[in-house]
């Protein structure tokens, strides 16, 4: 793999740019696999890659319908942070966090992660009692989190409608130093790249149509591109389609699909350089590098694939941004998208093995998956390469829905992400 | 925006007026107790997520606020009809066709 660096952009920069190595290879399947990864988005091509990098599995192909990157990853609102409630999801989190504070020198490739902190505002005395109740849980598990007054919220917006006049009065706010942003398809492209230069197929435009499974043992995956592609273990990393896949392979999964959707504004001169988010009116907002608002809004609340919002859930999300910035009343909106989302009732991820041996599914992430990729894949590849589910996955696991042992983040999670 | 026939009021109303209350014609167990978890499980967590039609609940919370069910395709949002609870819907596709 060829390193960027600050020389070689100069030495390509003299030659014309003309010798720059295609950023990963365009390979020919082999007939079997260690372990193959089905969906490269963020978190397949993140596993993909701690596989080759950490457990020595290089054997590995990444199997994608699309294009890499192609579907959520490419949709969110880049938000990463790690304060979540329970200490099973809050360990999780933070272990994603911890890996994405060095993920660009991993990689070596610029995922343009910021540390601009997140707010999550509180509007009710009950919001700032559960911000007070959270921060306590986060800063017990070692997570950087602190609440703060109207006063010191204002500070750190300036442009934020503080005041108690306000038609969501702001009294307080939880505030993590540490989250911030990452550039999503950078993420993917970064961890493709790696992982490729370890020897791993990442096998495009290549959907998958079948499980072969004998005898209660996955065997493989059946593709309309390649026939069949033979494997000692199969991880299934796809979103909104992980409820096709599982009937595929003969189970069911507490899974629901809802539209999420996000929209970004013209870019404009810098004048939020942190995160806020708010649970109570669904809204949040950040800036992106490049100058354009990137607003998020809740889920529509009804089951959906149409890749696209419902008009009231949108109207709902501005009216409350404009409530809270004034200033961006006037603010002209670029483009509008929805991506879906595969919600668990606890608002917590699958990460598990199946009824299917061999066969492991990480799926489920719901409203908030971005910011775990670098965690998820990491953990997922543990498993995959063990076989058995490493500590921080073992909490997740698809049974809890028949044992009760459930994860309920809906407080953490919510809506906002 | 969706528009929704309200077999109670009789109209067609704008989505704002509705809440969405999740898949229709679940039937709770008739004794829960002699549920196993795998039942009692099944029965609260896992729920169709078809690619297609979907019988669903509906909720008129600004209008009559009475419940209903309705088949709406999940992929293009269309709302092929609207029925009352404790009736089944004249479409002959059955539960889970479209399910792709």
């Amino acid at each position: 793999m060829q390193r960027y660096s600050a020389l070689g952009l100069v030495t390509q920069a003299v030659r014309h740019n003309e010798n720059w190595q295609r950023v990963w290879r365009n390979p020919t399947p082999k007939k079997h696999y260690d372990i193959i990864v089905v969906g490269g988005g963020g978190h397949g091509l993140a596993t993909a890659y701690y596989l080759a990098k950490l457990h020595g599995v290089t054997n590995v192909a990444v199997v994608e319908k699309g294009y890499l990157g192609g579907g959520n990853t490419g949709r969110n609102t880049t938000i990463v942070r790690s304060n979540y409630l329970w200490d099973e999801a809050a360990h999780l989190y933070e272990h994603a966090m911890k890996l994405w504070e060095g993920l660009s020198q991993d990689l070596n490739y610029n995922v343009m992660f910021s540390q601009r902190g997140v707010l999550n505002l509180g509007h009710t005395l009950q919001d700032m009692r559960d911000i007070q109740r959270r921060v306590n849980a986060n800063r017990l598990n070692g997570i950087d989190s602190e609440v703060l007054d109207t006063k010191q919220v204002q500070e750190l917006v300036p442009i934020m409608d503080c005041s108690a006049n306000s038609r969501y009065p702001i009294l307080g706010a939880s505030w993590q130093p540490r989250a911030g942003v990452a550039r999503h398809d950078a993420v993917a492209w970064g961890y493709a790249r790696a992982a490729d230069a370890l020897g791993v197929d990442l096998l495009q435009q290549t959907e998958v149509v079948d499980m072969i499974i004998e005898e209660g043992a996955v065997k493989g995956v059946r593709t309309e591109r390649y026939g069949d592609l033979y494997a000692d273990r199969v991880g299934c990393v796809v979103a909104g389609n992980s409820g096709v896949l599982a009937k595929m392979a003969g189970f069911k999964l507490p899974l629901e699909s809802h539209p999420l959707q996000a929209l970004v504004s013209q870019p404009i001169k810098p004048v939020l350089d942190t995160v806020v988010m708010s649970n109570h009116v669904h809204g949040y907002v950040s800036q992106s590098d490049k100058g354009d608002l990137v607003i998020g809004a809740g889920i529509d609340s009804y089951n959906g694939y149409g890749q696209r919002g419902s008009f009231p859930t949108i109207e709902h999300t501005l009216q409350a941004i404009i409530e809270l910035f004034p200033i961006f009343s006037r603010v002209r909106m670029n483009r509008q998208w929805g991506g879906i989302v595969d919600t668990c009732p606890d608002a917590c991820p699958i990460i598990s093995k199946t009824p299917v041996r061999n066969l492991f599914f990480n799926c489920g992430w719901g409203t908030g998956g971005f910011k775990a990729t670098t965690g998820s894949g990491h953990v997922f590849a543990a498993s995959l390469a063990k076989g058995e589910m490493h500590p921080l996955a073992e909490p997740f696991s698809m049974f809890r829905f028949h044992s009760g042992a459930l994860v309920d983040e809906h407080g953490a999670a919510g809506v906002a992400h | 925006m969706l528009h929704i026939y309200c077999p109670h009021c009789g109209e067609y109303r704008e989505e704002d007026e509705f809440h969405y209350k999740g898949q229709a014609h679940i039937a709770r167990p008739l004794d829960p107790e002699a549920c196993s978890d795998q039942e009692w499980g099944e029965y609260l967590y896992f729920r169709d997520n078809p690619r297609g039609d979907h019988r669903e609940v509906w909720f008129h919370a600004t209008g009559c606020r009475k419940f209903f069910n309705v088949v709406r395709n999940t992929l293009t949002y269309e709302i092929r009809e609207s029925y009352l609870i404790g009736t089944q819907p004249k479409g002959d596709a059955p539960l889970g066709a479209a399910d792709s």
